[in-house]
């Protein structure tokens, strides 16, 4: 049996009962991430020595230890703008290539604390800026289905490595899509949990509005149980919200009877691929089969969210950006004659063009003049936005969409022109502007054989009705048993 | 909206980058398109709608103003591209 094939908690199973230990898991994962990540870049730094040290010390306590987490003696991998102590965490950034946190971000913390093995740090898009991981500094990653075509983007790596078995599982961070988009490209499960349930602590900002961390997970019980370790209040976390956390184990197979199911019209539209567009009907209907009921539902204001998005988080990213000046860590360029030349040049050299490029829209939009046109504008149509899907809510439990118009592109196909690529994010973005959960799952495939996404968008705090009705599709279906050729 | 090159400098300025030639020139393209794009917010009445900054349901939580961990030096100096004793070390500040 190869190991590093297993779920999270298939493997658990097995570690329980000493049939395998955390140390045999651990390299049978490390073996297979050596075998396989040329050919898919999944991988910035992996943690070889510490995994083995990590994998003696689960063995420890699951050998005396009672009770146990469900994620001790699992190899995890984070997304590279997760802080992790004593280990490089680049952010996917020239700026910092040569970074090593002296601290820990909550959500690692709260890993290291349930005994899960940090196994390496996963490949993203710059600042996790993108669709597609092609602006990572570091060899963008490859999607495991079709090494010609990209696996999404941000959390590139992070899904790529749960598609590849290079990991049980993975946490992604997603601001406009970048958790749902690539596991949607590379056939897993992603959730990005409501605004406040998971804590920001230690992760590199991006939007501050809108980055939430989350599960990237080869099912969806898998994805339940990452989700339960990370969510939850957090002191150093002023926006992680003070609300108890669901049992969600207790209540995934409670299945969809009766939960009524919004159907957006917004959603579904010209200009998709037609197989995905027949996969997401063919989804709707088979969750209608199981029990739930498809309501038409309408979210008006859907077309002016990219729009909302690309000012919004550009602002925050430009704020955000600002500390990354080659004073205190992380890159400065090289004799630079005086502070404010080294300030420019710094960020010059050290960030890559869409980065650039986001920074300056962020800037200008917030500049004297153009705040009240652009920032401010943009913050009411937000306010539009999430109440659409609010008073959609009234009328239904669940929200069924597609995670993107089509599966995973070739690299270069869409790198000619920024405002393309943003395109891709177009049924992902609302859900972090009004802050709402939102889940990716498989529900087919293309006639190139690279995975379609289905998206189940929640209430606030509602992500157990989203793994409920998730994990009914999931198992009546076999999209979760199929692995890539590689 | 068209935007020249004397805009680009003036944000490029506020920004805190260097831009080559050729990245003034990209990024007049970039920001023409992205800004006429995002004209289509104006076809919007948002007279009477109250701006969302965070979408945060609940309470900012506060905390009382005392220092809980232990300031590490070292270790906060250890990413430093110049450090001397126990000061970041940078280009001169006043010509």
């Amino acid at each position: 049996m190869d190991l590093y094939r297993l779920t999270i908690h298939e493997a658990t199973t097995l570690l329980r009962k000493r049939e395998i230990s955390a140390r045999e898991l651990t390299q049978a994962v490390l073996s297979r991430i050596e075998a396989t990540n040329a050919h898919t870049h999944s991988y910035i730094t992996t943690c070889d020595h510490s995994a083995s040290l990590q994998a003696a010390a689960a063995d420890r306590r699951l050998a005396t230890q009672d009770p146990l987490s469900p994620l001790c003696g699992i190899p995890i991998a984070l997304k590279d703008v997760i802080l992790t102590r004593g280990l490089r965490s680049t952010a996917g950034s020239k700026m910092l290539a040569e970074f090593t946190p002296p601290y820990d971000a909550t959500v690692t913390r709260l890993l290291k604390e349930a005994g899960a093995i940090i196994i390496g740090k996963v490949n993203c898009d710059e600042f996790a800026m993108g669709s597609s991981n092609e602006n990572s500094a570091f060899s963008p990653s490859r999607n495991p289905w079709d090494f010609s075509r990209v696996p999404g983007g941000s959390s590139g790596g992070s899904a790529a490595a749960v598609a590849a078995d290079q990991a049980l599982a993975a946490l992604g961070t997603d601001t406009g899509g970048s958790i749902r988009l690539p596991a949607s490209f590379c056939g897993v499960v992603g959730l990005k949990p409501t605004y406040g349930r998971v804590s920001r602590f230690g992760v590199v900002a991006f939007a501050s509005s809108l980055d939430q961390i989350g599960p990237v997970a080869k099912d969806t019980q898998d994805c339940a149980l990452l989700l339960q370790v990370i969510a939850g209040h957090d002191p150093y976390d002023s926006t992680a919200v003070n609300l108890p956390v669901p049992d969600y184990h207790a209540t995934l197979k409670s299945g969809v009877r009766k939960l009524k199911m919004g159907i957006p019209k917004e959603y579904f539209v010209e200009g998709m691929q037609p197989e995905v567009e027949s996969a997401v009907n063919r989804a709707i209907t088979q969750l209608e089969a199981l029990g739930a009921q498809p309501v038409d539902i309408s979210l008006p204001h859907t077309e002016y969210a990219i729009a909302t998005y690309y000012i919004i988080a550009t602002a925050e990213a430009s704020s955000n950006l600002a500390r990354y000046d080659g004073v205190r860590y992380g890159y400065r360029a090289p004799q630079s004659d005086g502070l404010r030349a080294m300030y420019d040049l710094t960020r010059a050299q050290g960030f890559g063009p869409e980065v650039k490029r986001r920074i300056m829209l962020g800037t200008y939009v917030l500049s004297a003049g153009y705040y009240d046109a652009y920032y401010l504008k943009a913050q009411k149509v937000r306010t539009l936005i999430r109440q659409d899907f609010l008073t959609a809510f009234e009328s239904c439990d669940v929200i069924a969409t597609p995670v993107a118009p089509t599966t995973a592109f070739r690299v270069g196909e869409k790198t000619a022109d920024p405002l393309t690529m943003y395109l891709s994010d177009i049924f992902t973005i609302a859900v972090n502007l009004a802050g709402l959960p939102g889940l990716s799952l498989p529900c087919g495939f293309d006639a190139s054989g690279m995975p379609i996404g289905l998206q189940l968008i929640g209430k606030p705090f509602a992500e157990d009705i989203l793994l409920q009705a998730a994990h009914a599709y999931e198992q009546a279906t076999p999209w979760h048993t199929n692995k890539p050729p590689l | 909206m068209r935007i020249g090159t004397e805009e680009v400098r003036r944000v490029a300025l506020l920004a805190h980058l260097a831009l080559t030639p050729e990245e003034e020139k990209d990024l007049i393209g970039h920001f023409e398109k992205v800004l006429a794009y995002m004209e289509k917010l104006n076809q919007l009445d948002t007279g009477g709608v109250e701006p969302t900054a965070h979408a945060v349901v609940g309470h900012a939580s506060l905390r009382e103003d005392r220092v809980t961990n232990q300031a590490d030096t070292t270790a906060l100096l250890q990413n430093a591209p110049a450090s001397e004793s126990d000061f970041f070390k940078v280009p001169h500040v006043i010509d």
